[in-house]
């Protein structure tokens, strides 16, 4: 009883010391690369701008599976019962998702593109009916890069 | 082949209209990888064999819906989706649909 207190305790302080450092330096590097790609545009309209001259169009997307950590976990388990934000959550999808745009940036900025449409973001739970297993978010970001 | 996800091709006019294609797979998860990312959902951060799955998946997925394209003489497929679902624990389909068309040239 007491070393299952004792491991579940460690889980919780490493989870909260690990993630939160984690989390710091992967919202660092997420600013820093918005920065670095600012140039290249993705947004959500569906149709190319009627002036553009067109060379090229080609599908890209960016993918990535992230997963909370033990002590959010937990936070988020409490919140259940109380109700309200899930912070823990909210920053973990927010994450994800500019992650995945990034990466699809990334790879229009390898063919060259100027800007990237219809920009559209699917995400899901690929741990979904796992039992407790919860926690794990795959974000999909893809949209059509378009070069002069 | 031309994939796209927005309805026109620049520059390009649909000649026919060959109606929607699709492609499917589904992929379970790794025992060594699931025990990996067990550890990775105490510290927190980004499970990368998944994301590596997933986007091999992903490819499979497109590759699939390309050949079905091919088979019915499309050059392009236009106004591609991607869904995702989990059938069951463990394993999670990837599925990219969209319009073939035979574009002018």
């Amino acid at each position: 009883m007491l070393l299952n207190l004792t491991i579940f305790l460690c889980l919780v302080f490493l989870g909260y010391v690990f993630g939160r450092h984690a989390e710091k330096k992967h919202f660092e590097s997420i600013l820093e690369r918005e920065n670095q790609y600012k140039a290249l545009l993705a947004f959500s309209a569906r149709f190319p701008p009627a002036d553009m001259a067109i060379s090229e169009s080609k599908l890209v997307g960016g993918t990535v599976v992230i997963s909370i950590d033990y002590f959010k976990r937990l936070a988020a388990g409490l919140r259940n019962i109380f109700g309200g934000p899930v912070t823990s959550y909210e920053s973990l999808i927010e994450r994800a998702r500019r992650e995945a745009i990034l990466r699809m940036k990334e790879e229009a900025i390898a063919m060259g593109a100027e800007m990237i449409i219809n920009v559209k973001l699917e995400t899901s739970s690929i741990t979904k009916g796992a039992g407790d297993q919860v926690g794990a978010v795959e974000v999909y970001a893809y949209g059509t890069a378009l070069k002069h | 082949m031309i994939i796209s996800n927005i309805e026109v091709i620049p520059g390009r006019q649909v000649a026919t209209h060959l109606g929607m294609v699709q492609g499917n797979t589904v992929r379970a998860k790794h025992a060594g990888k699931d025990i990996m990312a067990g550890f990775k959902n105490i510290f927190g951060g980004e499970l990368k064999s998944y994301t590596e799955l997933l986007t091999e998946a992903r490819e499979e997925a497109v590759a699939r819906m390309i050949r079905q394209a091919e088979s019915i003489g499309a050059n392009a497929v236009l106004n591609v989706r991607f869904s995702t679902s989990s059938i069951s624990a463990g394993a999670a389909e990837l599925f990219a649909y969209g319009t073939a068309v035979v574009l002018e040239e």
